[in-house]
């Protein structure tokens, strides 16, 4: 689970924090409630996710919320067994 | 009752969420006709008070120029009020076609089609144009129009990080296997100011055979040596593929936008796009007020020099005063203060000093960027930026953050 967390966050830093971008970014902190991923460009995040895992997120899943931390997308992850 | 007391207080019970969320927008009700200075009511109920705009679109100063105002009269009486068509059935005036042409040569592409407003132009043309094969690739700073045209569309969506070429070009070469790819931006970004770096796009787009969409709604008119636009200023008039624009900015100011591009994307929308299919375009008044306008700006450059004389200006003002602003040369002038709550202490205050500008916060801007955007016209004269200076220079004192860092800033207020 740690390792899974660790790879998407790293996506997370290196797809939508800018080189000069000091934030800290852990495995609870709020992505798009917090600012940091809108949702317009979240569909990147949901493109890595579903090509990484080889996986397919239904619309109805792909919520702010579920997308909101790394910690939830761990979550959403396990659904599709993936850990 | 359709409406049952139960169903309006669900309304109302968004309204006040909007309210607590301090997202809710209030009208100011202007009194005169749109210029660098009007007469305003606010809040509603009080009495008219004459102020400096430091916050109209009005870059050229157009909104109210006798020459425009005389066309759209001649208009009025020649081509009439309304249409009461859509353009393919009956709604399609000589005026229509040669605004189209007259865009079209002003903003030196193959051809244009009219639309109602330049966010028609924006949710018609992706739909229009591109498939389920193809991709779309955006700055994340686009407009909310772009945002909701991309959303209408069947292509598939990605983003790059605001203007960073290097992130571009890795979603460019991630997306080598869709039939076409169109990268999308802003030529001047609204919020910040600051120009798409249009030269390094097409260069890109020429590399990874792209295409390039372009929104010059806050550049048409004064951007560039002869007011072209973005293009022109970095030098690839001719190779921009899609540019809408809106002639409710710079370009007279009253409403109406287009697509301007390459002549198969605009014939593709004059057949597809739905807010050119299925609504009423630009009134044949606003029309005749346009083509004026064109001929205006097309003569001579003496009001986008004049505007660019005043953002010199104004930008050199404030940064001596002590201003943090974000770095530009565009009319847009964004002055800092990083926290929502002084942005709008900020903003009323000088509105109290006879200035009218607006604090902007998130969800509009990023979290700890609230600021006051200002904008300057070409209709300011010396004496409307003195006064509004010593005004922000005296509600900055108030406020003590002249000469203050941004971290001094945010100690103080937060952010």
């Amino acid at each position: 689970m740690s390792e899974l967390k660790e790879i998407v966050l790293n996506y997370v830093k290196k797809e939508y924090l800018d080189e000069d971008d000091d934030r800290e970014v852990t495995y609870s902190t709020p992505l798009i409630s917090g600012g940091i991923v809108d949702s317009f460009s979240m569909v990147s995040l949901k493109r890595f996710l579903e090509t990484k895992y080889k996986i397919q997120i239904p619309d109805a899943k792909a919520t702010p919320e579920a997308f909101d931390t790394v910690d939830n997308i761990a979550v959403l992850l396990k659904e599709f067994g993936k850990e | 009752m359709a409406l049952s007391k139960e169903k309006r207080s669900i309304l109302q019970g968004e309204l006040s969420g909007l309210r607590e969320a301090g997202l809710f927008k209030e009208e100011r009700i202007i009194c005169a006709p749109q210029d660098s200075e009007i007469e305003v009511v606010f809040p509603a109920g009080a009495s008219e008070k004459r102020v400096i705009n430091m916050c109209a679109n009005n870059y050229l100063g157009l909104s109210s120029h006798p020459d425009v105002l005389e066309a759209a009269r001649k208009g009025l009486d020649h081509r009439g009020y309304g249409m009461s068509s859509v353009r393919f059935i009956c709604g399609t005036q000589d005026i229509h076609k040669q605004l189209e042409a007259k865009l079209t040569e002003f903003l030196g592409t193959e051809d244009t089609i009219l639309f109602p407003s330049c966010m028609d132009a924006n949710c018609g043309v992706f739909e229009a144009v591109l498939t389920d094969q193809d991709v779309m690739i955006a700055d994340r700073l686009v407009h909310a129009s772009i945002v909701d045209g991309m959303r209408l569309a069947k292509a598939q969506q990605d983003t790059y990080k605001h203007s960073n070429m290097e992130h571009l070009e890795e979603k460019l070469q991630l997306h080598q296997d869709k039939r076409l790819r169109l990268i999308i931006t802003d030529g001047n970004f609204s919020m910040d100011g600051d120009l798409a770096e249009l030269d390094k796009i097409v260069e890109l787009a020429e590399k990874y055979d792209a295409m390039v969409f372009v929104d010059d709604s806050h550049a048409s008119g004064f951007i560039g040596r002869t007011g072209r636009g973005t293009h022109e200023h970095c030098g690839v008039v001719g190779k921009i593929d899609i540019i809408t624009t809106t002639l409710g900015k710079a370009l007279g100011g009253a409403s109406g936008g287009c697509v301007s591009g390459r002549r198969e994307i605009v014939e593709l929308c004059r057949q597809k796009a739905r807010p050119y299919l299925f609504s009423n375009t630009i009134a044949p008044v606003v029309v005749s007020g346009a083509l004026a306008v064109l001929d205006l700006i097309s003569r001579s450059t003496e009001r986008r020099d004049k505007l660019e004389r005043n953002t010199q200006f104004w930008r050199q003002g404030l940064i001596e005063a002590g201003f943090i602003l974000k770095e530009g040369e565009t009319p847009i002038v964004p002055v800092m203060l990083f926290n929502a709550k002084l942005s709008q202490d900020f903003a009323k205050d000088l509105y109290e000093e006879g200035v009218y500008a607006v604090g902007f916060f998130f969800p509009v801007v990023p979290k700890g960027q609230a600021r006051i955007r200002t904008q300057l016209s070409a209709a300011h004269e010396q004496h409307h930026l003195e006064k509004a200076l010593a005004a922000f220079i005296k509600v900055g004192k108030k406020y003590e953050i002249l000469h203050k860092s941004k971290d001094e800033i945010i100690g103080r207020y937060g952010n």
